[in-house]
């Protein structure tokens, strides 16, 4: 039997799309339906990608503040995409097609990622020093990106601030059938996982002793969350706090640990976010560029509060 | 770790006064017009290159890395956390934001009171925080500044979303990203100012010291610890507004610096002020040095070389912590 | 003489301390004694004003602690926490040196260096003094802390708990040392201490805190009863004397 509440979660998820499709339509009807249902696709494909992979990542880690982006991994994708920049040559790279660049990218992420996230996997560290390495790192490869574009381009205002913010109104088409490929995959793979997941989620020495294989599970489950982690960034750039601003929703509101439930209600709650939010900045208060930094400033707080919450109990 | 204070302080210390030098004079003799500094006496012109430019852009990089490194230092006592500074605790963003305030609503004030509100702002940022800090355990030292930087970022998300609306998201990117390049005469001297409070801190640094040591002991020895504390605010907060509104944001200056210090020198602020001023002002000069230098004749900004310099060296700080404790 | 009048302390509706009423006179050593969470850390937090008071009044000679400036009273009073824990990379000999802040407010004469020497001697802590105090044991550290407290020379000494970490040798050379300043220099020492024979042996005077109430006071014999003891911490202990002092065989 289908839960209440999922169902009232879709129910807003899916007016928010019909609303992001027909409100202040107008010109040529067809045209304008096309291309908002392209970036529909794309958004759709951000949402799942985000909530899928940070509800992965906090079962793998056995925790509810971590999450890929907090940890750096979208400044390292940002990092690779600069690093492969700078191998090939602004003309060799322009001269790839965007599915071999695509997967160079993502190859070269999941390399970095898991060098960083394999001690993560093997050994406990202290939680708040692991969360303060991420965000350090983050900081690092965001400088590493900057000096690296410089050092390509010395001419170019760098706009600094507006890359290290998601822009949802950009969305690059080119990636739409990889990028929905690749979430229909994940999503399938993560949904057959999910009564495997429920006891990931207990911790490394209880999934041990109910005989889960730790290592093969916890790195397949982290390669998935890579690739994820690479369509999201590729698509719309870093959103460090929304995967956690949607995880933290979806647990408050579902109140389960339960895979099953949890996963289709972090990417309901993303989609709500994502579409209604573009839909109502598109349309209500100017300006449909700032949604990411409107995420980033609501996530930010959220995980300011779990911080301080956690850390009094 | 050494049990002992440097063994070879002297040599460490005229080490160091050395390296400063010579990194002064490189600045001054390095950068995109020819110069040498024979010229001085016999070209009138490289006599003006270097008291337009080259001087006072040694001189506000030797200032600003001074300041920024005692400003971390002083954090770092108040919040009673070695891993907290002015940028990454929301300081230098609240100044920003002040700027940013004062050129929507009064465009025409002068930049010392631009300054003053950035001063303002961020003494009621770094406030907030510290109260928050206070209140965290303190058996979880990574715990305030993760808080911090986020903290940082919340605010930084503020700035850039008002800039966005407004349309002055090119003079965001000059407050928060610091960079010499536009220091030259008539444009610096504010700066001045963070001298000030160097001198401050240095005839105040045996009350900073006790502050580090907590609340009761500080009360215990009678130190008025309430004003102490507001003392410390008010010197992080003019260091970072003066160093945002002229300069940008650098970070990890104050992180790194007072960390290295104090690993060889301890940390009895008296003795160790001096040296955390002088280690800053080089870092800073080397990495401005290195900004000009790597991409000849073009600049990186110093920020973005801090950037990656100061994380590798921060992260270090961080392996080598926790494989001690 | 510290004076301490109908002090009662909450903390969210909790009682802590309820109804106070103590007077400490100059000289002599008291130990403060009772079970976990009987209120004793907080009422020394109250008289070294670390904490605002709610109710009732505390003076030090006289003066009363919520009005009179700090400095001036850390001339006269010193506190040792039980949490002095300082991660800071300060020497020993800087760490103790801050003792003389209320003398000297950050320019040491002559004699205040003398006396962080004559403190070093005191507490053993030569061979020390140039160490930094993160590199140090436990009981090293804890040394230097109460080193520190000596050396702020004041008339009135608040020990919480002092003989945590330390050794039975340097705990016993402790607890001479209070006594010899109590002797021939007239000093007063208040003492939190948990081993109950140590107050047995030092102490003039034992005044035992239950629930926040004071619930017996009086010199060692008075106090250290079967009877008093098992009202204090809620069994019935063996009480013997040697020496002709009372020895409690609190552990059997």
């Amino acid at each position: 039997m289908p839960d209440r509440r999922m169902i009232v979660l879709a129910a807003i998820a899916l007016i928010a799309v019909l609303l992001f499709l027909t409100v202040g339509l107008r010109g040529n009807v067809q045209f304008v339906l096309q291309l908002r249902a392209l970036k529909l696709l794309a958004l759709l494909q951000v949402a799942i990608s985000i909530a899928v992979s940070t509800v992965l990542f906090q079962t793998v880690t056995a925790n509810r503040i971590l999450t890929p982006s907090i940890m750096g991994l979208d400044a390292l994708y940002l990092f690779g995409q600069t690093a492969l920049i700078f191998a090939l040559g602004g003309f060799g790279y322009a001269s790839l097609d965007a599915g071999t660049k695509f997967g160079a990218e993502v190859l070269l992420m999941i390399a970095l990622a898991g060098a960083l996230l394999w001690p993560l996997i093997r050994t406990r560290m202290d939680m708040n020093l692991m969360l303060l390495m991420g965000v350090t790192l983050g900081l690092l490869f965001r400088s590493l990106s900057q000096l690296l574009s410089r050092l390509l381009d010395p001419n170019a205002f760098a706009i600094v601030q507006t890359a290290s913010f998601a822009n949802f109104n950009m969305l690059r088409a080119d990636l739409t059938i990889l990028g929905t490929i690749i979430t229909l995959a994940a999503v399938v793979v993560s949904w057959r996982a999910r009564h495997v997941l429920d006891i990931v989620g207990l911790g490394r020495e209880a999934a041990i002793g109910l005989g889960v294989s730790w290592i093969r599970t916890a790195a397949g489950l982290l390669l998935l969350v890579a690739i994820l982690v690479a369509v999201s960034t590729a698509l719309v750039g870093p959103v460090v706090f929304f995967g956690l601003l949607v995880a933290a929703l979806a647990e408050r509101v579902m109140r389960t640990q339960r895979h099953a439930l949890l996963l289709p209600a972090a990417a309901l709650i993303a989609i709500i976010i994502l579409v209604g939010g573009q839909t109502l900045l598109q349309h209500g208060l100017g300006g449909a560029s700032t949604l990411g930094v409107v995420i980033e400033f609501v996530g930010g707080l959220v995980f300011l509060a779990l911080l301080f919450h956690e850390s009094r109990k | 770790m050494t049990g002992r204070p440097c063994a070879k302080p002297q040599a460490t210390k005229v080490a160091a006064c050395a390296a400063f030098v010579v990194l002064v004079l490189l600045s001054i003799c390095i950068g995109a017009g020819e110069f040498s500094p024979r010229g001085l006496f016999t070209d009138p012109q490289a006599l003006e290159l270097f008291l337009v430019s080259r001087l006072p852009r040694t001189v506000a990089a030797v200032l600003t890395g001074a300041a920024l490194s005692i400003a971390g230092l002083i954090m770092q006592a108040l919040v009673r956390n070695r891993f907290v500074e002015p940028s990454t605790a929301g300081t230098a963003q609240s100044a920003s934001l002040g700027i940013l305030i004062m050129t929507l609503f009064f465009p025409g004030a002068a930049l010392a009171v631009k300054t003053l509100a950035a001063s303002i702002l961020a003494l009621l940022g770094t406030s907030l925080f510290l109260a928050m800090a206070h209140r965290l355990p303190p058996a979880q030292p990574y715990l305030v500044p993760l808080f911090g930087l986020v903290y940082g970022g919340v605010i930084g998300a503020v700035v850039t979303f008002v800039g966005w609306q407004t349309e002055l998201l090119q003079y965001i990117d000059i407050w928060t990203n610091g960079e010499f390049s536009g220091v030259v005469r008539g444009r610096y001297e504010l700066l001045w100012g963070t001298a000030v409070m160097l001198v401050v801190a240095w005839r105040v640094a045996d009350r900073l010291t006790l502050l580090s040591l907590g609340r009761d002991v500080s009360i215990g020895l009678g130190l008025g610890y309430q004003r102490t504390l507001q003392l410390g605010l008010v010197i992080v907060s003019v260091i970072s507004a003066l160093t945002v509104t002229i300069v940008g944001i650098i970070p990890f200056v104050g992180l790194v610096v007072p960390n290295l210090v104090s690993r060889i020198m301890g940390d009895n602020l008296r003795g160790t002020i001096p040296w955390v001023a002088l280690s800053g002002a080089a870092l800073v000069l080397s990495c401005d040095i290195l900004g000009r230098v790597i991409r000849y004749p073009y600049e990186i900004p110093v920020a973005t070389v801090m950037g990656v310099v100061g994380a590798f060296l921060f992260l270090y700080l961080m392996f080598q912590r926790s494989a001690h404790a | 003489m510290i004076v301490i009048e109908n002090v009662s302390l909450s903390h969210r509706d909790t009682p802590i301390l309820r109804d106070i009423d103590l007077s400490l006179p100059r000289g002599g050593i008291t130990a403060l004694v009772g079970p976990n969470g009987a209120g004793k850390s907080s009422l020394f937090s109250l008289i070294a004003r670390l904490q605002p008071l709610q109710k009732g009044r505390i003076t030090v000679d006289d003066m009363p602690v919520d009005t009179t400036p700090s400095r001036t009273l850390a001339q006269r009073l010193a506190i040792l926490r039980q949490d002095g824990a300082v991660a800071n990379r300060l020497t020993v000999r800087e760490i103790v040196g801050f003792g003389r802040f209320p003398h000297h407010r950050g320019r040491p004469a002559a004699e205040d260096l003398a006396l962080v020497d004559a403190a070093l001697s005191e507490f053993d802590l030569h061979s020390l003094a140039d160490r930094f105090i993160d590199t140090l044991s436990g009981g090293q550290r804890q040394r230097a802390i109460v080193a520190m407290t000596f050396c702020q020379g004041t008339d009135y000494l608040l020990l919480d708990e002092p003989l945590n970490n330390l050794d039975m040798f340097h705990a016993r050379q402790l607890m001479r040392c209070l006594r010899t300043i109590a002797d021939e220099r007239q000093r007063t020492a208040i003492i939190v201490l948990h081993d109950i024979n140590q107050a047995a042996s030092y102490a003039d005077r034992i005044v035992a805190l239950r629930d926040g109430r004071v619930i017996a006071d009086g010199t060692p014999d008075d106090v250290l009863t079967e009877d008093h003891l098992e009202s204090i911490f809620g069994y019935r202990m063996k009480v013997e004397h040697m020496n002709g002092k009372p020895f409690v065989l609190h552990h059997l």
